[in-house]
């Protein structure tokens, strides 16, 4: 017989959202900020939750870049590469967070601090190359401020 | 002699007493707002250009007692970033817009979605919040708001992607008919709206429908606020008077060695230097949700296009075979053309494909990605193919 193991984050986050389908997304959006990837058991507690299949949830899930289910790093650095950024010194600003973090593109630090990642317009053209930490927006970067920034999260 | 500036308005981010506006509007017929909206011509301000009094008069004669305001603030037009910044200085303007929406219509409930990307809004925009419920209850109205997070999906923009999203599902476009005048979010009739419209629709309650008619022109009413970056020296956030020409904007914005100008983000149209002087920013002529983007004569348009098509290829959802397919076979038709393995005849039947796609795409995404395509390869051919 299959044993249920309580997933106590789940539950409370479905008593914190709801239990009815539009309550899906904020918690796998909440669990993002507990965990930084949705991991298959976690799915499959949401869904158990909700009474909707596992499929819908991973479905749903893997339409959404945000929503990642393969494991990141505490700070998911995500870098515009939209056509203002690109053309702003976007490429310099990865060159040197790579460089720094010891990672390629598309990697977490061994130490799943910090995963790197490229992303779609974020809407800061205007003070490009811009990239968002989780959630928080840096703007106008360049090499001497990104090192900085990251100088400043390594501490953390 | 004319001056080299376009006309500055300030109107959006105006502060004004939002609860004389609500006090107003309480005491007024539905028809009433909906009239008043319809006289000031007010047309969308996220893209599309729909008149904003036509859609709430359609939703306001649905009879189904349940009805939804949505505030699409999932801006993710590239080039595009002036809702961020109006939810960030006026976020009590736009709260205040869409209760204005809900009497005129007849919602009890009002979402924002707003997309992941400005998450770090949520706190000001809870806050401001707080005190459009408390104003709400000092009325005895109880429309209420709330706020709704995306994740990262351009697509979600589109209306009916929206809803889906709020309901908890893949973001994936629903058919139309029905508009969501009708049938929108969880199948209730729906006026959904542009957060800079609705901060216009506020400005209009308060100064008059001819107040917002003094401006513009006859096909484009009013004042909007404009994104604009990329090789200018005034990048930023500017509101100006509709219906001036890209040769007038350039004057202004320019660097003095612009070669063209991107009007309306990726979705929109690429407008070369020989066309500055007859292109007028507007509903009659290029429409725009705000993004405006310069590039001079040190840019590479071959760059530019690749940039939008992988913009694209990734966000279309996949679920209608001409835009999936036809984003991928245009990324790869101009990386082959580039490259020299094919030649540029090929370019001819790239740019059949992007027709194919604006007839048999399901939505606006696949339907607008030949605009940018088939501007930039009629006007730069050379760029695309040496």
């Amino acid at each position: 017989m299959e044993t249920i193991i309580e997933n106590e984050l789940v539950k409370e986050l479905a008593n914190k959202h709801g239990r009815l389908r539009e309550s899906l997304l904020p918690i796998l959006q909440d669990l993002i900020v507990h965990k930084r990837f949705l991991s298959r058991q976690d799915m499959i507690d949401v869904a158990r939750e909700l009474n909707i299949s596992a499929a819908d949830v991973y479905g749903t899930a893997t339409f959404y870049t945000f929503l990642d289910t393969e494991p990141k790093g505490k700070y998911v650095i995500r870098i515009c590469k939209t056509i203002s950024c690109a053309m702003q010194g976007k490429n310099e600003i990865l060159a040197t967070i790579e460089d720094i973090l010891k990672v390629k593109l598309g990697e977490t630090t061994p130490d799943r601090k910090f995963s790197l990642l490229e992303t779609n317009c974020i809407g800061w053209c205007h003070k490009a190359p811009a990239m968002l930490i989780n959630d928080t927006p840096y703007t106008e970067l360049t090499p001497r401020t990104v090192t900085e920034i990251l100088r400043e999260y390594i501490k953390k | 002699m004319r001056s080299k500036h376009v006309k500055r308005v300030d109107l959006i981010f105006e502060k004004i007493e939002c609860k004389t506006v609500l006090e107003k509007i309480v005491g007024m017929k539905p028809d009433d707002i909906c009239q008043e909206i319809l006289n000031s011509d007010l047309k969308g301000r996220g893209g599309a250009g729909f008149p904003t009094g036509t859609k709430w008069r359609f939703t306001a004669q649905e009879k189904d007692p349940v009805k939804y305001i949505v505030c699409n603030a999932d801006e993710g037009e590239p080039g595009t970033f002036k809702d961020r910044e109006i939810l960030d200085q006026v976020p009590g303007k736009v709260f205040c817009g869409m209760a204005i929406a809900g009497k005129a219509v007849g919602a009890k409930m009002g979402y924002v979605y707003l997309r992941g990307e400005y998450k770090f809004l949520i706190p000001k925009l809870n806050a401001e919040l707080d005190k459009f419920h408390k104003t709400m209850d000092e009325f005895n109205q109880n429309f209420r708001i709330q706020i709704r997070l995306g994740s990262g999906a351009y697509i979600c923009g589109e209306e009916s992607a929206l809803f889906e999203s709020i309901e908890g599902k893949r973001g994936e476009p629903r058919n139309k008919p029905p508009y969501p005048t009708s049938s929108g979010l969880f199948g209730k009739p729906t006026a959904i709206n542009n957060v800079e419209t609705l901060v216009h629709t506020v400005m209009i309650m308060n100064y008059g429908a001819d107040h917002f008619r003094e401006l513009g022109t006859k096909d484009s009413r009013g004042s909007k606020v404009f994104s604009i970056s990329g090789d200018t020296p005034k990048a930023g956030i500017f509101e100006l008077e509709l219906g001036m020409t890209v040769d007038q904007f350039v004057n202004d914005f320019g660097d003095g060695d612009t070669k063209a100008v991107q009007v309306g983000g990726a979705s929109g149209f690429c407008v070369p230097r020989k066309k500055f002087a007859e292109t007028i920013i507007g509903f009659e002529g290029m429409p725009t949700g705000g993004s405006m983007k310069l590039f001079n004569s040190s840019r590479s348009m071959y760059n530019v296009l690749h940039n939008y098509l992988d913009f694209f290829t990734e966000e279309s959802c996949g679920q209608c075979t001409p835009c999936r397919v036809g984003c991928q076979q245009l990324l790869k038709g101009v990386e082959a053309v580039k490259r020299g393995e094919k030649n540029s005849k090929y370019l001819d039947e790239l740019v059949k494909l992007a027709k194919t796609m604006k007839r048999a795409s399901k939505c606006g995404l696949g339907q607008s990605v030949g605009n940018a395509f088939g501007s930039i390869v009629e006007n730069f051919k050379e760029e695309i193919i040496y």
